[in-house]
């Protein structure tokens, strides 16, 4: 089964030969690697700019005064900038560094959270995936917040309507996902924000499946925060990004003591660093934050609209290349959708199907996809799910849809 | 690929996954344990009748990969009738044909339970097979407990 004739200027082949990881076999099959929603892989550019780091100028930061030390440093700062530049954000003070979107989200719970009150009430949305669910389950057992829900309708898409009647006067944050990981669904988040701040209700945007696939300007949305994690935008683990509005970030408390945060120190009284120094307590993830900064120039250098152009067309022909296989119901069918495909089978579990695929070279993610409400609203304990890069191809998609049939012919 | 794949996939398997034996809730049973995989989400509840320190009926309900619902319908089978003494000796046999570090020399010994030991090669495979007997672990216990949850 060969893909159709594509019309694309994308030169995939260029860009995978950028990947080192791509061109290998996996039990003897080409690697079809469509989990990219759990994590990317990472282009030569950040794996030789860690290697660079680490063989020619490891050294702490912001304290040495030798020449390791402030090579260190400027990287670190520059790596700031670049994600200042690749949010848009209007200073480099708003960008904090974080091991990841989890952590993002949780030291705004905890820090622009402490100010909640009982009976104050945050608003997600029915399709967060568990890292936009649980810290702010923690906060209202810590203070007796109320946790509210803007439904979705069948089809995975966000029912944004219902927002405003949502909203009272307690309403204190909205924090809601750009692109859901189980369902690919795009929301509409200048829209809410919008609605949002009508009310004057500050919004969090989740932005980790979302940065990956289309460009983002936080000023353009006016998202009050907005985070990432470096490892689904093809650079490192352990490295991530919380944008904040300055006037945001400096009305808050620190989330985590410790050095670098302080600006003075006594046994009676310390005094806190301005952001986001603030929220940077030990020394960070210096190599993951310069790998994040080569992960972010590959992208400048590549036209990001034409990646995304080139990802629609692999949703679009997975949709119809999958539906070939007798039994398989595509979960998450919203209008706007990212690069990212669930589905069952009727017959066989997704964990069968993930094994089996696998023996065929294709890595896909089984399971509830730590989006469990998403899974009991549509009646499912778990899914398969194939997410995609610029970097995968069509014939990759007839790989994984050939391994289907072969898991069907097996269990069915 | 295709062979190895048929070594975990047996044909007894893809038998008791499409036909799961003594399939059905048990409004008499002495003890009922839900046993669940948060990871999978993966979940069963195993009934069982202990008459005079004998298992006199074992059944399930529940949902999951054909792993654990082979695993699970196969247990039924290997326990109706016996002692709760037995029982627990097949229990720990059947960890060790799963987890230990050594592969075990006769799995056949375990007679049809044996065709589960393909799933070691499956590492992320062997705790669906884990499941239905971490339940009976749990539902043999003096202290039966109402659910359990394994990883």
């Amino acid at each position: 089964m060969n893909a159709p004739q594509r019309v694309t200027t994308w030169d995939v082949e260029a860009v995978r030969a950028d990947f080192p990881i791509l061109a290998q076999t996996v039990h003897g099959k080409p690697l079809a690697y469509l989990d990219n929603a759990a994590t990317t892989q990472k282009p030569n550019a950040v794996i030789d700019a860690i290697a660079h780091f680490y063989r020619h100028d490891n050294a702490n930061i912001h304290r040495g005064v030798h020449a390791l030390a402030e090579r260190a440093t400027i990287a670190y700062e520059a790596a700031r900038e670049a994600a200042r530049r690749f949010l848009n954000a209007r200073s480099a003070n708003e960008i904090v560094f974080v091991r990841g979107t989890t952590e993002a989200i949780n030291l705004v719970a905890a820090s622009f959270g402490a100010r909640f009150q009982p009976g104050d009430e945050v608003i997600v949305t029915a399709m967060e995936h568990h890292a936009n669910i649980v810290p702010w389950q923690l906060v209202q057992a810590r203070t007796g917040i109320v946790l509210k829900v803007i439904p979705m309708d069948e089809s995975g898409a966000l029912q944004t309507e219902q927002l405003a009647a949502l909203i009272t006067p307690r309403t204190r944050l909205v924090a809601v996902t750009h692109v859901s990981n189980a369902l690919g669904t795009i929301n509409p988040v200048a829209e809410l924000i919008a609605i949002a701040h009508q009310h004057g209700v500050p919004v969090l945007v989740d932005g980790a499946q979302a940065v990956p696939h289309m460009p983002v300007d936080v000023q353009a949305l006016d998202a009050d925060f907005y985070c990432f994690s470096g490892h689904k935008l093809f650079g490192p683990t352990g490295i991530g990004v919380l944008y904040g509005k300055a006037e945001l970030l400096e009305s808050m408390p620190p989330y985590q003591g410790g050095g670098d945060m302080i600006r003075t120190v006594s046994f009676e009284k310390s005094t806190f660093a301005p952001p986001p120094q603030r929220f940077e307590a030990g020394t960070p993830h210096i190599a993951g934050a310069i790998g994040l900064k080569a992960a972010i120039e590959y992208l400048e250098r590549l036209d990001r609209l034409a990646a995304l152009r080139y990802e629609q067309e692999l949703l679009a022909y997975a949709t119809e290349r999958l539906q070939t296989v007798p039994g398989l119901k595509i979960v998450g069918t919203a209008p706007e959708k990212a690069a990212v495909v669930s589905f069952t089978i009727d017959g066989i579990h997704p964990h069968d199907l993930g094994t089996i695929v696998d023996r065929y070279g294709v890595a896909i993610r089984v399971g509830h996809h730590c989006a469990m409400p998403v899974m009991t609203f549509f009646g499912v304990p778990a899914t398969a799910r194939a997410s995609f890069a610029f970097y995968n191809t069509f014939a990759e998609i007839d790989q994984l849809t050939d391994a289907l049939h072969r898991a069907r012919d097996l269990l069915v | 690929m295709e062979q190895e794949l048929r070594d975990l996939y047996q044909e007894l398997i893809l038998d008791h996954k499409r036909h799961p034996r003594n399939f059905h809730e048990m409004a008499d049973a002495t003890r009922t344990v839900e046993g669940h995989n948060p990871l999978c989400g993966d979940h069963l509840r195993l009934f069982v009748k202990l008459e005079a320190g004998r298992i006199a009926d074992v059944s399930f309900v529940g949902e999951g990969c054909a792993i654990s619902t082979a695993s699970a319908s196969l247990l039924t089978e290997a326990l109706k009738g016996k002692t709760v003494e037995e029982a627990e000796t097949l229990l720990s046999k059947m960890v060790e044909l799963l987890t230990a570090s050594e592969a075990p020399t006769d799995p056949m010994a375990l007679g049809k339970l044996g065709v589960l030991a393909g799933v070691r090669d499956y590492p992320s495979r062997v705790k669906c097979a884990m499941l239905p007997w971490r339940t009976l672990q749990a539902a043999l216990s003096d202290d039966a407990p109402a659910a359990i949850s394994t990883e």
